[in-house]
């Protein structure tokens, strides 16, 4: 069985480490923080300037000035810190967040990933999704593995305009997690249920399968 | 205005000198920390053809936003934009020049065009559609590519408090990129919830020293929510 968005989360969570400071991008990298380890300290960045984001407010506790990346209001953990834009991204790019989170239309066996521009349609912008790429070492991408009809998002060549180039080693899909080096596709993991064949054959670039590929344990 | 006292009485005052064509970098992130009485004062001027910097366009009738129906707005230079019905059609028509920008070579334009520097190397965008037909070059092994800092004609600001002599404190996530473009204007004009006589904000604690500021208001702010999210008040609620 395909693993849930909430699934993918809680694998994505297993990756986290005591003292590690994350930036989680929009949609299924968010709900990682639900699934943060009891008795393990993670510090969330979010890039509009809070180190340290606590969870949503409640009705009296709501504060127009303080809003995380993805605009929604949220409130600080105890701890945290505030600082501008600029300041923001010298963290990002200066390679000083242990994990960063996000999502991809696309990526492929060279590491390269699209996840900002479909041409033809509307065109939002890379927000802070070139920065995260280019200035962070430990990434995970999030992303279902195939589309609707069966066509691999895990590509020889990323077909989109690009948002990163080379930058990515590591992906979790609906499907399986998989690492990216030398030119290639390794399976690490299976999601539960799902065989290696069936992750096979909805990835498009060379997938190297080296002896019994374990499931996901959650 | 005498000495260093950057305070004036009107936006009419505040953002006097600003003409058509002009470069404006605002700060705000989102609608957080938005200068949104002097975006106000920039729409009853009608001042048209402007370039517009930030990191959002705001949303169909607050914000930046509300520059675009009567196209006042040439071109802008931002890192997410398309909240609005008006920004996308007029995009999509070409009536809208929009630089897409990445969120950290935005803030380091404007963090570099304040401080003098005309350009820096970084590696985000380097082998994507940011990177084409700008300088690259290679340092310890690695790409970078080149990019121009930014100087406004005029930059608009939203902190909380100030003093009378423009010394600025930011709140929250409501500072994001307001003490980068603060520092951009050429004219950059202020509007805060509090102003206090010189000396009374505790000089470890400004964001922004006054030299950066030229003008001074004192406003009421609606201070709209893109997205209310909450959570229940009686539970724990999730993590």
């Amino acid at each position: 069985m395909a693993l849930s968005r909430e699934q993918i989360a809680k694998r994505v969570a297993q990756e986290l480490q005591d003292g590690f400071y994350v930036n989680l991008g929009i949609g299924i990298p968010t709900l990682v923080a639900n699934y943060v380890p009891e008795n393990m300290e993670v510090m969330l960045q979010s890039e509009n300037g809070l180190l340290g984001m606590g969870q949503f407010p409640t009705e009296e506790e709501i504060d127009a000035d303080l809003i995380n990346a993805g605009k929604q209001t949220v409130t600080m953990a105890t701890g945290a810190s505030i600082f501008d834009s600029a300041e923001s991204f010298a963290m990002i790019r200066g390679g000083h967040v242990d994990l960063t989170v996000l999502g991809a239309f696309e990526v492929d066996v060279n590491g390269n990933i699209a996840s900002y521009m479909i041409p033809g349609k509307l065109i939002k912008g890379m927000g802070g999704a070139m920065d995260l790429v280019a200035g962070a070492d430990n990434i995970i991408v999030t992303m279902t593995h195939a589309s609707k009809h069966g066509v691999s998002k895990l590509l020889n060549n990323c077909t989109l305009p690009l948002t990163g180039k080379g930058c990515i080693k590591k992906v979790l899909t609906d499907l399986a997690f998989i690492e990216i080096k030398n030119g290639k596709f390794h399976l690490l993991e299976r999601a539960p249920g799902v065989t290696v064949e069936e992750i096979i054959k909805l990835t498009e670039g060379e997938l190297i399968v080296t002896g019994d590929v374990p499931e996901m344990v959650f | 205005m005498a000495g260093f006292d950057k305070v004036v009485s009107s936006y009419e005052e505040a953002m006097a000198g600003l003409t058509d064509n002009m470069t404006v970098i605002a700060g705000g992130f989102g609608l957080c920390g938005i200068p949104e009485n002097l975006i106000n004062e920039i729409k009853r001027k009608g001042t048209k053809g402007l370039t517009l910097v930030s990191n959002n366009c705001g949303v169909d009738d607050f914000g930046l936003g509300i520059l675009l129906p009567a196209r006042q707005i040439k071109k802008i230079i931002a890192s997410y934009v398309g909240e609005n019905a008006e920004f996308e059609r007029q995009m999509m028509a070409g009536e809208l020049e929009v630089e897409l920008t990445p969120q950290g070579t935005l803030a380091e334009k404007m963090r570099a065009g304040g401080a003098g520097i005309p350009a820096f190397y970084t590696a985000t965008g380097v082998g994507t559609p940011v990177a084409e037909g700008k300088d690259e070059r290679e340092f310890n092994g690695r790409d970078y590519i080149l990019e121009e800092s930014i100087v406004g004609d005029f930059a608009i600001v939203k902190a909380w408090k100030a003093d009378r002599y423009g010394n600025l404190v930011f709140r929250k996530t409501a500072r994001n990129f307001n003490p980068m473009a603060a520092t951009a204007g050429k004219i950059t004009v202020v509007e805060v919830e509090e102003i206090v006589e010189p000396g009374e904000l505790d000089p470890d604690q400004i964001h922004t020293a006054g030299i950066y500021v030229d003008r001074l208001i004192l406003g009421s702010f609606e201070k709209r929510i893109e997205q209310r999210t909450v959570r229940p008040s009686t539970t724990q609620g999730e993590k």
